[in-house]
């Protein structure tokens, strides 16, 4: 047999697919060798995703967060060669088994955005001082790498929070606003932040390649001259102020 | 390779590990060099290399692997080569390590450190990445002796004789797991003394210390617990074959505080530097 039909047969054995392996192990133990590698390639994704989703773990509890990790684990072989990538669709995969209580995936959601941020490329981020000479007919803004944005309908925020505090967390409730949050990093700690529809529609769109007299038209089209104007203000100098802006060109 | 030769380096280094990421940066300790996951540093930013590169500015770096594959049968992966290249570029190490063994096949990767038989086609398939790797890094490997739990059929040599031969043919350097040899001998029923006889010790530039488990039927190499008696016999007898050498303390898991390895450390120091004395 060849080394590379061994090593798929000794991979469809920890997938528990049907298999030959056993009988390519010497002695009359080896069953039960094969079971170490068995049980250490699942033990370890799953202390993998422990880690990586600790809030959905102390508010799912061990037991239902046993098993949903059992069943990821089941359906997600891993395919990179980092850990840190592994349990990128635990999220979908909550929101599937647990279609009444969508804080679920969004705290699953909340986890990996800031797992993600934490090693995410470095970058300056830009200062007021910065702004002396833009040119804001044709200015472009640049966000920080690791910047993720998302929707959410429940109170997730306030739950991570409380659990991160060691609190007790609030019940998990639905928003009655629309609401998003932004994950990034700030300096070395990632960090998130909630967001009413109108920053999150105008983020999205300078993300997606709007200039800034192209949000500033925007803005003034659907809230009116007067308020877009303060509007654009107030947001400039939070994206200033959490560093999310690396530079204006 | 511009630089085919690894020289020597005699210290006494532990495993940077996260829980003491901050301690290692505001003390002054009595450890030689210090040992990371490469994979964990394999990243964009952040964190991780803010710490390596502040601990780098004070100590060496040993960089060592788990996700390298050296022996998967359809060969190794250039994305992940080429940024274990540039972490070493960037960290300019001691020397890069990675295990006998391979994690996956077919784009599988079981993050498991899976057993090769030992046979002629093992050897032809890792010395191919070993050179494969080599070339890349423009650096020698250093290719660590594994624990493992089962044996297969068909086995031409032995785990030290395979280690013997890859180092002939492909120039690579050996990391001697201490603890792992002495799991792999209670496990498969070998004398770890002959294993220890067997490797080409002028290419050892690294020693594992580490502790186990006792599993159901055999040891379990869990790096959990403080280096037992009988490891420490062992490494007494590989100090007095192998000469200075640098030993690192590895501890991957229910982490003690930074002090318990220190003391951990100094008994290697100890043991080292009179390997005729006997293991408590």
């Amino acid at each position: 047999m060849s080394l590379l039909e061994l090593q798929r047969q000794f991979c469809a054995h920890l997938l528990d697919a049907p298999s030959p392996i056993a009988e390519r192990i010497a002695g009359d133990s080896g069953a039960s060798g094969l079971a170490v590698y068995h049980h250490a390639y699942r033990a370890q994704l799953v202390a993998c995703l422990g880690d990586t989703y600790e809030k959905l773990w102390a508010w799912l509890g061990d037991d239902a967060f046993q098993a949903a990790a059992d069943r990821y684990v089941a359906a997600h072989p891993p395919q990179s060669w980092t850990l840190s990538d592994y349990g990128s669709a635990f999220p979908e995969m909550l929101a599937e088994v647990y279609p009444d209580d969508p804080e679920v995936a969004e705290l699953a959601r909340l986890d990996w955005a800031l797992r993600r941020a934490f090693d995410g490329e470095d970058a300056r981020p830009i200062g007021a001082a910065d702004l002396a000479d833009v040119d804001w007919e044709t200015a472009m803004f640049r966000f920080t790498p690791t910047l993720q944005m998302f929707p959410i309908r429940t109170n997730c925020a306030g739950i991570w929070n409380a659990l991160a505090l060691d609190q007790t967390p609030p019940a998990a409730t639905c928003l009655t606003e629309p609401t998003a949050l932004r994950v990034w990093r700030l300096g070395l700690a990632p960090q998130f932040s909630s967001m009413d529809a109108c920053e999150y529609d105008s983020l999205f769109r300078l993300q997606l390649g709007a200039s800034f007299s192209e949000l500033c038209a925007h803005l003034g089209d659907t809230l009116g001259e007067a308020q877009a104007a303060l509007t654009i203000g107030q947001l400039l100098g939070r994206w200033l102020q959490d560093h999310l802006l690396i530079s204006i060109v | 390779m511009p630089d085919s030769v690894i020289p020597p380096f005699e210290g006494f280094g532990l495993g940077l590990r996260p829980p003491h990421y901050q301690e290692v940066l505001d003390r002054d300790l009595a450890v030689d060099f210090f040992e990371v996951i490469s994979e964990n540093f394999m990243v964009k930013g952040g964190r991780p290399l803010a710490v390596l590169d502040a601990v780098r500015e004070r100590y060496p770096i040993a960089l060592h692997g788990v996700s390298m594959s050296i022996g998967s049968a359809d060969g190794l992966r250039p994305d992940y080569l080429q940024r274990l290249k540039t972490l070493a570029n960037r960290v300019q190490p001691l020397w890069v390590s990675d295990h006998l063994c391979w994690t996956g096949i077919d784009g599988f990767n079981s993050h498991d450190l899976l057993p090769l038989p030992y046979n002629k086609a093992a050897m032809e398939t890792v010395c191919a990445n070993v050179h494969q790797a080599q070339d890349v890094l423009q650096r020698p490997m250093v290719i660590e002796n594994p624990s493992s739990y089962v044996a297969f059929t068909g086995d031409e040599m032995t785990e030290w004789g395979f280690l013997t031969e890859l180092c002939r043919r492909t120039g690579c350097y050996l990391l001697l797991d201490i603890n792992n040899i002495y799991v792999s001998a209670v496990n498969h029923g070998f004398d770890p003394l002959t294993y220890i006889a067997g490797v080409p010790a002028e290419r050892v530039r690294q020693v594992h210390l580490a502790g186990h488990s006792q599993g159901r039927g055999r040891l379990i190499d869990t790096h959990d617990r403080p280096v037992p008696d009988p490891v420490w016999a062992l490494y007494q007898i590989a100090s007095r074959r192998l000469g200075p050498v640098a030993a690192m303390i590895e501890r991957d898991d229910d982490i003690p505080p930074l002090d318990d390895l220190l003391a951990e450390l100094d008994l290697a120091r100890g043991y080292a530097a009179d390997p005729e004395a006997c293991a408590a």
